[in-house]
């Protein structure tokens, strides 16, 4: 567990509670159960919660050594292995632990934004274990795109709503959660889906993630004698990032690479509002979103731009506040990789280890090709989640390029394509 | 010209409406159409792309105003453009304030809504907690700053936002994001009771849509009535059906007439005071 003051919530100038005045006495509730149940494990909370995340969630997740990768690279690459876990994404720590404090807390119902569906996924399936009502806000866009789990979420129980507002993303539909959660906050709990948002969140979310690294710590030791030269991670809002990093933070020898979508450019159109890309940590300024400071892509004005990636999961417009403080104190290396070499990673992880990965996590091996001789002699590459729910995007988005790597597409377009 | 102004005579009307919403010259047309129906002081949005503390009417009419062309740079000027004898309120979110100019924090745009003439702001993610900064710069050009009380809002937060207050305070009726309802909530009244005895007017406002609703509110002791999405929904019906600017205007006109007219009533309700 960190320590860090649990009262504190800013990270350096980042972080804080900017939220309609309403919620203001909900996440001051949230953030005295916090320090309670998760930092005193009061009740007996954290043993409640590490026992289901060992026999619901499956934890602990293995510390694989990658062997074609290592070879490939000539370094020792090891994989943390989060895609094992129930769900298929590093999503479920969090979810299940907020969705057991809100049931500690004595709230009724659940409410939760998703992007690519795997926040919205890993909150229904710790609803229905926990018996929890739960609706889940998503983006109409990300509906389209990510088709197999939004029928996850509703095969586990939950209601889907979609929002229909601006580009229909994970921006809007945070916003419009935090919109129901003003309405219903006297006895609905919001579990946001990574570290942003107003103290406690990012805070919390990271105590709860960070069970990635202080596995990958104990097994890393256990595995090599040592610590490893690099962790590296995919950074959208950073969750999983933060969870990779953060018992690591203190070994300063350990570096840590938060690789961010570079989507199709890093140019920003700012007369249309748009950035080709969701690199908030490479190119991104302060400002105030979705309920703290952090780094953000907006425009001169101050207006958030709408933000782009290949992969659902990495495109939004802000990042986790204690992120933009650990890249501004050197601490993490904010790195990106653009859609393109993503794509081809994807299809290289899935052929020469036999792990579909996320288009998330693909973006971490995308750096791994592209920046290996920049990293010590171990790596470890957390793979964030599986990439089943990615397939449709990896179909459409591989047959518009011309990718040595990828397998014959003309099967599936034979197939008329899409059929999955 | 201060906030507490536009109380000190009879209960206030407070209208709001989104600047440049649809388009900025028909909404100048409106913003005045306001003032002649009997605003006592006006709130003017500010559009930020993510509203998060407003309902589906006003966020269409902050996509409208976005779409047409509103900036902060835009907003300086439709304030100065703005024909009307009444004290104007920036309403708008915390991080466009924090952007403007090249100086870090909201000192920059504080001095410019001096300039223009604005009377003070609505930030309504910007809690007293964080509100240090804007405050400062507020003190320093002589602006005001109101803080919204929610139902849910902690006595040791009251205190808080008592300290930083000035204008007016805005008493938000009910739980939840703005919108029109079809009825008063009993909440107004609780919330009214915890804060009588601060020396700021009090306005109530969320779900205020007719002159019997804003009678009931004044009768039941605010100070004003502020009201936004039942006259942003005139102006998006009047958009959509392509109606001309003046028709709009009419009718925005005359439901400010009916709801300050009902602020009158609700004040001639009122416990009058014992005479000594």
């Amino acid at each position: 567990m960190s320590t860090d003051d649990a009262h504190d919530p800013k990270f350096g100038e980042y972080g804080g509670q900017y939220v309609p005045e309403a919620l203001m006495p909900a996440i001051e509730e949230l953030a005295d159960a916090y320090e309670r149940y998760v930092l005193d494990n009061e009740d007996g909370f954290m043993d409640e919660f590490r026992s289901r995340l060992a026999d619901f969630g499956g934890r602990p997740t293995p510390l694989q050594y990658a062997d074609q990768l290592s070879e490939r690279y000539d370094t020792d690459v090891y994989l943390k292995r989060e895609d094992l876990l129930h769900g298929g994404a590093h999503k479920l720590n969090n979810a299940l632990g907020q969705v057991l404090l809100a049931k500690y807390m004595g709230k009724e119902r659940i409410i939760a934004e998703t992007g690519a569906g795997q926040h919205g996924t890993a909150t229904a399936m710790a609803a229905a274990h926990l018996d929890m009502p739960c609706e889940i806000y998503m983006g109409e866009t990300d509906i389209a795109r990510q088709r197999p789990n939004v029928f996850r979420m509703r095969i586990n129980g939950s209601e889907v709503v979609p929002v229909t507002v601006g580009r229909g993303t994970l921006k809007e539909a945070i916003s419009e959660t935090m919109r129901e959660w003003a309405t219903t906050v006297e006895n609905t709990h919001y579990v946001i889906g990574s570290v942003v948002g107003p103290h406690p969140f990012p805070k919390m979310v990271r105590d709860f993630q960070a069970v990635i690294s202080e596995e990958a710590r104990e097994q890393a030791v256990e595995k090599t004698g040592g610590l490893p030269t690099d962790v590296v991670a995919c950074a959208g809002g950073g969750s999983n990032t933060m969870g990779a990093f953060a018992e690591f933070i203190p070994d300063e020898d350990v570096a840590l690479h938060a690789v961010e979508a570079g989507g199709s450019s890093l140019q920003v159109d700012e007369e249309e509002g748009v950035a080709p890309n969701s690199a908030t940590l490479s190119t991104g300024d302060e400002g105030v979103l979705h309920g703290a400071r952090t780094k953000l892509l907006q425009d001169s004005d101050g207006q958030i731009m709408e933000s782009h990636s290949v992969s659902a999961g990495l495109d939004y417009a802000g990042v986790g506040p204690e992120l933009a403080h650990l890249v501004d104190e050197g601490r993490v290396r904010p790195v990106n990789v653009d859609d393109d070499l993503a794509l081809e990673a994807f299809h290289r992880l899935s052929q020469d280890e036999g792990i579909i990965p996320a288009l998330e996590t693909a973006h971490a091996f995308g750096y791994l090709e592209k920046y290996h001789d920049d990293l010590g002699d171990t790596v470890v590459v957390n793979v964030s989640g599986r990439g089943d729910k990615d397939l449709e995007t990896v179909i459409e988005e591989t047959s518009k390029r011309d990718l040595d790597i990828a397998p014959d597409m003309s099967v599936l377009q034979r197939m008329g394509g899409g059929g999955l | 010209m201060g906030l507490e102004a536009a109380f000190a005579d009879e209960p206030a009307f407070v209208p709001y409406l989104a600047a440049g919403d649809p388009n900025y010259e028909d909404s100048i047309a409106y913003v005045e159409a306001l003032a002649a129906g009997g605003a006592d002081a006006i709130e003017l949005g500010l559009p930020f792309s993510e509203p998060i503390a407003e309902g589906t009417t006003i966020q269409n009419a902050i996509v409208r105003s976005l779409e047409a062309g509103m900036t902060p740079e835009r907003f300086f000027e439709f304030v100065e453009d703005l024909d009307v004898d009444v004290p104007l309120v920036c309403m708008t979110y915390y991080n466009l304030i924090y952007q403007y100019g090249d100086e870090e924090g909201p000192r920059p745009f504080v001095e410019k809504a001096a300039e223009v003439g604005l009377g003070g702001f609505v930030v309504p993610d910007l809690p007293a907690e964080e509100a240090g900064p804007l405050r400062d710069a507020c003190d320093e050009f002589g602006l005001d700053l109101v803080f919204i009380v929610a139902p849910t809002t902690t006595p040791e937060r009251l205190e808080r936002m008592r300290e930083q207050v000035s204008g007016y305070v805005y008493v938000q009726a009910r739980l939840g994001v703005t919108g029109a309802r079809d009825d008063v909530d009993d909440a107004t009244e609780e919330s009214l009771a915890r804060i009588a005895d601060w020396d700021v007017p009090k306005a109530v406002g969320f779900g205020i849509k007719t002159g019997d609703h804003a009678e009931r509110i004044v009768a039941a002791g605010a100070d004003g009535v502020i009201v936004g999405s039942a006259l942003v929904d005139i102006v998006a019906e009047g958009t959509e059906n392509g109606d001309p600017t003046d028709e709009v205007a009419d009718r925005l006109e005359a439901l400010a007439r009916e709801l300050k007219e009902g602020a009158l009533r609700g004040a001639q309700e009122r416990p009058q005071p014992e005479r000594t």
